[in-house]
Parts: structure tokens; C-alpha cells; sequence
């Protein structure tokens, strides 16, 4: 009784640690979406918002890169969809003998790493296009085509593994019947085989383009001038980023939530119109909800999260923190204005101390304002060179503090200073 | 009824490597014929089927059908339909496009090929059930739902390989009957693979019994079981007691047969051999169980008398089987009719055997079907 109970305990337990270290930094990142602090986080909380999806939508780069990878996106699974679903079928097809062999070479890729992938993508073209001469380079050396085909080199595999899955469980014997039955070749193909690898090809092509959206190493080396979204977010990083890319990440969890969400609700119907049928009784509409809902938590999910996003997009258009944000602006103001004043007393006292003590050229050193300021602003010395401050945040604090940590681990690229230097492009 | 399109094997041999699966088979099948091949698995049966469809070449030979050679011609451009083992069914169509499958791909309209789904749906007794998955079907309506989708493509030979092996006994039977009464009303050539001699026996005008790639004897149901040809056919359709030994007699029709354990016994030779025994030959000696009986306390003088005790009685409903131990441990199973009464073969008890002599037959030893 007792150890069953701790069992229970341990069980919750470790799904709630589990399902945090999962969940939990999407979370997060959602959350610093809505919070006005200039860098993403959500302690201290300043201000409710909605200015950072206003600062993605105006982000020409980021909007770009969406762009870019959505039509790379769509290459890819055109094409490795094709080439995975062919190379499926050789896998049935060829001489038995050969069948391991040919399987290792079709699969290499996806053991390759991306880097390798893209390097050599590159330098193949390259060559080819060197071969064929100047006139086919605007098109073997455009980022979309190089990044497509790099691409597809390793996701075509992973789209054959999920088609040679499903074409296990087809049965030749219904081609053979639709030969028999007087079908040509295509139309057998047509008519059964492909219908039969339907639901394979539908996640086949879920799964390339959700691969190809992510890729970050292969197409570093191929994107060209067509950067995808995910070569901007890492160049973004390099010169300091906002919460408007935890809006977007918001946006893409929210995406696919619903998606997850329409999808299950879609199949408990279908699959509670299919048990009615069978049982040849109508299906019954509860006494407050339709039918569509009753007995479907998705559906009911899903419109309650519609009605709470569509919430939010009305409020967002009459919604102004900008009172908030003044006084959260006083407040920093005034705690920075405390802070000098408590920096200039101390320098007063150490002024009178080196006076008294009597030391003259070598005092001047320890005096100097980067040496004495560290240990009365202990935050400006954290591994991140201070940029989780909250005091650094106020983009109106004194000049005089972003001096202070020139030495932080990341070179002071997340230093709101240099944030302010880009979002003034 | 119509005359359909008879199907010629001629010196038909199929090889898969240094594997002969067929070895030059020569069968004329009549059109309108109801035609079975008999055989245990891999004896090559459902090999000539496919070579019939189409699905394989020939190594050697050909196949003729409508005095036609087909060689070169694909298993969509052969006038024959396959009913598969496992039916292979198309899973994501409803009943109604399966079976009208062969009209969609010559480009039929949806009209028209739902009338003509009807019509056939009535045939089978699948009224109103066009609409309905495969897969919400019974065996037998699946079963029937195969036939019609093969008997709507109008095929002048119908190939059926083992379509009844998946269903259970009751049914198995009820559908024999059906297809018997579906052949006989379509009028259209059957030619049907089985390892069922039952199913071989009640369906067919005429059997091919094969075994190891060789047809060993081409007859009627009667033929076949009465008459065997070899001593394969005669152990493989039915059951039989085989007596072992050397010709000792030949008069006319009949022989005396020198047995290793039983003594002599008389049998008539079977047609195939007539002429190919003589005196001194091994040969084999079958009689079933149901032409044994006990004799009473007279012995006719014409019949031979078979000394035997009772070991062990099993009661089959119909009938009870009977086993013996004849001379010398030979064993010896009777099958007697149950008429209402036990069986005066109580075990242990010592009965004398008897048979006409005429519903026994003797041939050329040879092998016999592994059990």
C-alpha cells in the first residue's frame, strides 16, 4: 500500500521533471515574448506586450529567411519525397542479392554529417558548373537550388526509411491483381500503390519540409544570397538578439500546437463517425455541446486555445503599455541614478584615502574607474559579461557602465549598446 | 450454355534456376470445363496457374487459350482473371469499386460501373452492401465480393488458386457449392488449384493430380479416386490401404497379388497399367476402408478373406473408423457406415476382412504421398 503510494509519488514526479526539461524552455521562451525588457527574459517581469511581434513583422531579414525556407522547404520535399518514394521502390525491386548493399549506400547519408553534406555540395557544383561553363552558373550557383539539393541529399533517405516502412506492409499481390484485372503498369501504380502510400507520403512530407525548415549545417555552405530563417536567427545572435525571435518562436510552438491539436481532433471524429456507422446507430449530439465535440477533448482544446489566441489579437490592438513601461523607465533611472551617486561617494572616499596615504603615481591606478567600479557593481562581472542585468537593460543608463565589462565571455555581444546599434538599421 | 475457350498446356516445363517446378505437362482443358489441379503444396500447381495468367514465362512450351499462343502477351491483355489465395482485395476501396475495378481502367463512367456493380452484387447475395470496406466483410462475402470483381472484367477463363483454404469448414463447403452453381450459370472456363481433395472431387468435371512438378493422372472425380494411375494418386486422393508385394497371377482384368504379410489377394489392374504388369513384378495393391467389411460366419467363396484384430475404434459421426492389425502387424483401417448400432468390432476382437475384388486395384509400386 505505502510503496505503491510512493511509487505514484515518484511517478508524478518524474513525469513533472521530465515533461519540464522538455516543455520547459518552450515555455520560457514563450513567455519572454510578452515581457517589454529588451533582452528575453522573464525575471524581472516589466511590462506586459505585444511590441515585439510588431518589431518581427517589421524585420525585414527575419521575414526573408522565413520566406526562403518556406521555398526551400517546398523544393525539398518535392523533391526528396520523389527521390525517397523511387528509392523505396528500387528497395523492392532489386535483385535480392544486392538488396543490403544498395540499402547501406541509399542510408550513408543520413550517417554523414551536414557539414560534410554541404561542403561537398558546394564543391560539386562548382565544378559542374565549371564544366558546363559561365552560362549555367546563375543557376547551379543559386543559394535555393545549391540548398535544395544539398538538402535532400540526406532527407531523401529519411523519407525512404519511413516509405520502406509502409511498402513492408503493402501486398504485391494487389498490383499483380490489378494486372491481372487488366491495368496497365501506371494505372496499377496509379490506382493502388500510390493511394496505399498515401499516409506515407503525407509524413514523408511533413517530415522533410520540418527538416529542411531547421537545417542549419548543410546550408551554411550553400544558402548563397538566399539565407533561410535559421541562418538569420544565428547571424542575429551574433550581433545580440531581442525577444521579437521569442515572438516567432511563440508563433511556431502556437502552429504547431494547433496543428497537433485539428489533427487528433480530425481523427477522434472520424474515428467515432466510423465506430456509429459500424454500429449503424446516428451519432448523438450531447445536451450543451455539438457532436463534433462531445467525447472530443481535442476539438474542445482546440476551439478553447482559438478563442484565447483570437482573445489576444483583439486586446493587442487596443492594448498600450506604454504607462508601464514610462514608470518601469523612471524606476531604472532612478535606481541608476543611485547607483552613481554611490559610485561618486566611493570614489570621493577612495580619492581622500589615496590623498592621506600618500602615494602618488601608483594610487593613480587603483583609482581609475574600470578597477574600482567592479566590486561595487558585482553583476557587470558575471559570465555573460553582465548582460542578464537588469540595470542593463535601461537602454538610457550611463555611458559610463558598458566600459565596465569589455571582458565578458561573449565579447559584450549581447551588450544592449551594440542592440541599439542594430535596431537602429 | 455456351461453349467457352478451352486452355492447352503443351510440353509446358517451368524452371527457377536448376529447380524444375513444372515438368512437361501436356492438359487439355475443354472450354466450360470446371478443372482442378490436385496436388500437396509445391508440387508446382500454383505455378502453371501463373504461367496461365501470365505472371511467369514458360521455360519450355506453351500455353494456348482459345487455341491461342499467349506467349509475349502481359497478364493484362489475357482473357483470364485471377482469384487470388489471399484475394488481395484493393483494402481502400469501397466493395462496389473493387469489383468494378476492371471497368475504371478502361475508363468506364461511375454510372455505368455502379449499375453493373449491382447487378453483380445481386449475383453474389451482397445486396446494398457496395458501399462497405473489404474489410468489414465476413470471409465469405469477401469471397464472393473476389469472384465478382473477377467475373466482371468477363474473362473467358477463370483462374482460382486456393480461394477457399482461409475459411472455416461450414463455409468452405457452402461455397463450394456456390461456385459450382456461379460456373455453371456463367458458363466460363474454371480452372481451379487446390490441396483439398474434397473441394477437387465435389467441384470438378475433370482433375489433374500432380505431384514434384509431374501430372501424374488427368480424370474425372470417379477416375481418379476409383482408378488411380499411380501409386501416388491412389495414397494422396482419399485414404487407402496400400498391400505391398510381387504379381503372382494375371487373368484378364484382374491380378493375384503375392503379398509380403497378408497372403494373396485379388485386385483389379488399374487401366493405366493394363499391359505394364507381368508375372513377378513389384507391385502395390490399394483398397479403401469403406470397401473392407467384416464376414460373417460364412466366407463367400469367391472373396478373400483378410485375418485381422481390432486395435482401436474412432467414432466419426457418419461412420467409425476402424484399425486392425493384420499378419505380421500389417496395418489395416476399415471404416464402417453407423446405422444406429455399435459396430460388432469391439477391441480385441479377431475379425476376418473381406472385399470385392473389383473395388480394389493393383499397379506398378511406386511412391507413395508422404503423409
Amino acid at each position: 500500500m505505502k510503496s505503491s503510494f510512493i511509487g505514484r509519488v515518484a511517478l508524478v514526479a518524474y513525469l513533472v521533471i521530465f515533461f519540464g526539461y522538455l516543455l520547459g524552455p518552450l515555455f520560457v521562451m514563450s513567455m519572454t515574448a510578452f515581457n517589454s525588457s529588451a533582452f528575453p527574459s522573464i525575471s524581472p517581469w516589466a511590462c506586459y506586450t505585444y511590441e515585439w511581434f510588431d518589431v518581427l513583422f517589421k524585420d525585414e531579414r527575419i521575414l526573408n529567411g522565413i520566406r526562403n525556407s518556406v521555398i526551400i522547404g517546398i523544393g525539398t520535399v518535392i523533391l526528396s519525397v520523389s527521390m525517397g518514394l523511387a528509392a523505396a521502390l528500387v528497395l523492392t525491386q532489386v535483385w535480392p542479392k544486392f538488396r543490403s548493399t544498395y540499402y547501406t549506400i541509399i542510408i550513408a547519408p543520413i550517417l554523414i554529417p551536414g557539414v560534410v553534406l554541404g561542403i561537398s555540395t558546394l564543391v560539386f557544383w562548382d565544378r559542374v558548373s565549371n564544366f558546363l561553363g559561365p552560362s549555367t552558373e546563375a543557376f547551379l550557383h543559386n543559394g535555393i537550388f545549391l540548398t535544395v539539393l544539398g538538402q535532400s541529399t540526406f532527407i531523401a533517405s529519411y523519407a525512404m526509411l519511413v516509405f520502406v516502412a509502409r511498402l513492408q506492409r503493402f501486398d504485391p499481390g494487389l498490383t499483380e491483381a490489378a494486372l491481372d484485372l487488366g491495368a496497365t503498369h501506371t494505372q496499377a501504380f496509379r490506382k493502388i500503390l500510390l493511394p496505399f502510400m498515401r499516409p506515407a507520403i503525407a509524413s514523408a512530407a511533413v517530415l522533410a519540409f520540418l527538416a529542411s525548415f531547421e537545417n542549419y549545417n548543410t546550408t551554411t555552405f550553400t544558402f548563397g544570397n538566399y539565407p533561410t530563417l535559421t541562418i538569420e536567427l544565428a547571424q542575429k545572435v551574433r550581433y545580440g538578439i531581442n525577444p521579437s525571435i521569442s515572438a516567432l518562436a511563440f508563433i511556431i510552438v502556437m502552429l504547431t500546437i494547433f496543428a497537433a491539436l485539428a489533427n487528433e481532433a480530425y481523427r477522434r471524429n472520424k474515428q467515432r463517425n466510423e465506430d456509429a456507422r459500424l454500429k449503424g446507430v446516428p451519432r448523438k449530439a450531447g445536451r450543451v455541446l455539438p457532436s463534433f465535440l462531445t467525447g472530443n477533448p481535442a476539438a474542445i482544446i482546440f476551439v478553447l486555445l482559438s478563442f484565447v489566441v483570437i482573445t489576444m489579437f483583439w486586446t493587442a490592438q487596443s492594448y498600450d503599455p506604454g504607462e508601464c513601461k514610462a514608470r518601469v523607465l523612471a524606476e531604472k533611472q532612478a535606481l541608476a541614478a543611485e547607483r552613481i551617486e554611490a559610485l561618486r561617494q566611493q570614489r570621493f572616499q577612495q580619492r581622500l584615502e589615496a590623498a592621506h596615504s600618500g602615494v602618488d603615481i601608483f594610487g593613480r591606478s587603483t583609482v581609475d574607474p574600470t578597477v574600482t567600479e567592479a566590486p561595487a557593481a558585482p553583476e557587470s562581472n558575471g559570465a555573460f559579461g553582465g548582460v542578464f542585468a537588469p540595470t542593463n537593460l535601461n537602454s538610457t543608463a550611463p555611458a559610463a557602465e558598458p566600459e565596465s565589462n569589455p571582458g565578458g565571455a561573449f565579447g559584450g555581444v549581447f551588450a544592449p549598446t551594440n542592440l541599439q546599434g542594430t535596431d537602429g538599421n | 450454355m455456351s461453349v467457352g475457350v478451352g486452355v492447352n498446356l503443351e510440353n509446358l516445363w517451368i524452371r527457377f534456376g536448376d529447380f524444375v517446378a513444372v515438368r512437361n505437362a501436356n492438359v487439355n482443358i475443354n472450354g466450360g470445363d470446371f478443372f482442378s489441379f490436385l496436388g500437396p503444396s509445391g508440387c508446382g500447381k500454383t505455378t502453371i496457374l501463373r504461367a496461365v495468367s501470365g505472371f511467369l514465362d514458360p521455360s519450355e512450351g506453351r500455353v494456348l487459350i482459345g487455341g491461342n499462343d499467349m506467349a509475349g502477351i502481359g497478364p493484362n491483355k489475357r482473357p483470364t482473371a485471377l482469384i487470388f489465395q489471399n484475394l488481395a482485395l484493393f483494402p481502400l476501396m469501397k466493395v462496389w469499386e473493387n469489383i468494378t475495378f476492371s471497368m475504371e481502367v478502361k475508363g468506364a463512367s461511375t454510372a455505368e460501373r455502379r449499375k453493373r456493380a449491382d447487378e453483380l452484387l445481386d449475383m453474389i447475395a451482397l445486396e446494398g452492401q457496395g458501399d462497405k470496406l473489404p474489410s468489414e466483410l465476413s470471409g465469405g462475402q469477401k469471397q464472393r465480393v473476389a469472384i465478382a470483381r473477377a467475373l466482371c472484367a468477363e474473362p473467358d477463363v477463370l483462374l482460382l488458386d486456393e480461394p477457399l483454404s482461409a475459411l472455416d469448414l461450414k463455409l468452405r463447403q457452402h461455397m463450394r457449392t456456390e461456385l459450382r452453381e456461379i460456373q455453371q450459370r456463367v458458363g466460363i472456363t474454371f480452372i481451379y488449384i487446390t490441396h483439398d481433395q474434397g473441394e477437387a472431387l465435389t467441384m470438378s468435371d475433370n482433375v489433374a493430380v500432380m505431384r514434384a512438378g509431374v501430372i501424374d493422372q488427368i480424370g474425372t472425380g470417379h477416375e481418379v479416386y476409383d482408378r488411380p494411375a499411380t501409386p501416388f494418386v491412389a495414397s494422396f486422393v482419399g485414404e487407402n490401404n496400400v498391400f505391398r508385394g510381387k504379381v503372382h497371377e494375371i487373368s484378364g482384368t484382374q491380378a493375384l497379388l503375392e503379398t509380403n504379410r497378408t497372403g494373396l489377394l485379388r485386385a483389379e489392374i488399374t487401366p493405366a497399367a493394363i499391359g505394364k504388369l507381368n508375372v513377378g513384378d513389384d507391385a502395390m495393391m490399394f483398397v479403401r476402408p469403406e470397401a473392407l467389411a467384416p464376414v460373417g460366419a460364412t466366407v463367400p467363396e469367391d472373396k478373400t478373406v483378410i485375418p485381422a484384430t481390432v486395435l482401436n475404434e474412432e467414432f466419426e459421426g457418419n461412420s467409425y473408423s476402424v484399425f486392425l492389425e493384420g499378419a505380421g502387424g500389417k496395418e489395416i483401417k476399415m471404416s464402417l457406415p453407423n446405422l444406429g448400432q455399435d459396430p460388432e468390432a469391439s477391441k480385441g476382437s479377431e475379425l476376418s476382412l473381406t472385399y470385392d475384388a473389383r473395388n480394389a486395384v493393383v499397379m506398378p509400386a511406386g511412391e507413395l504421398a508422404s503423409e
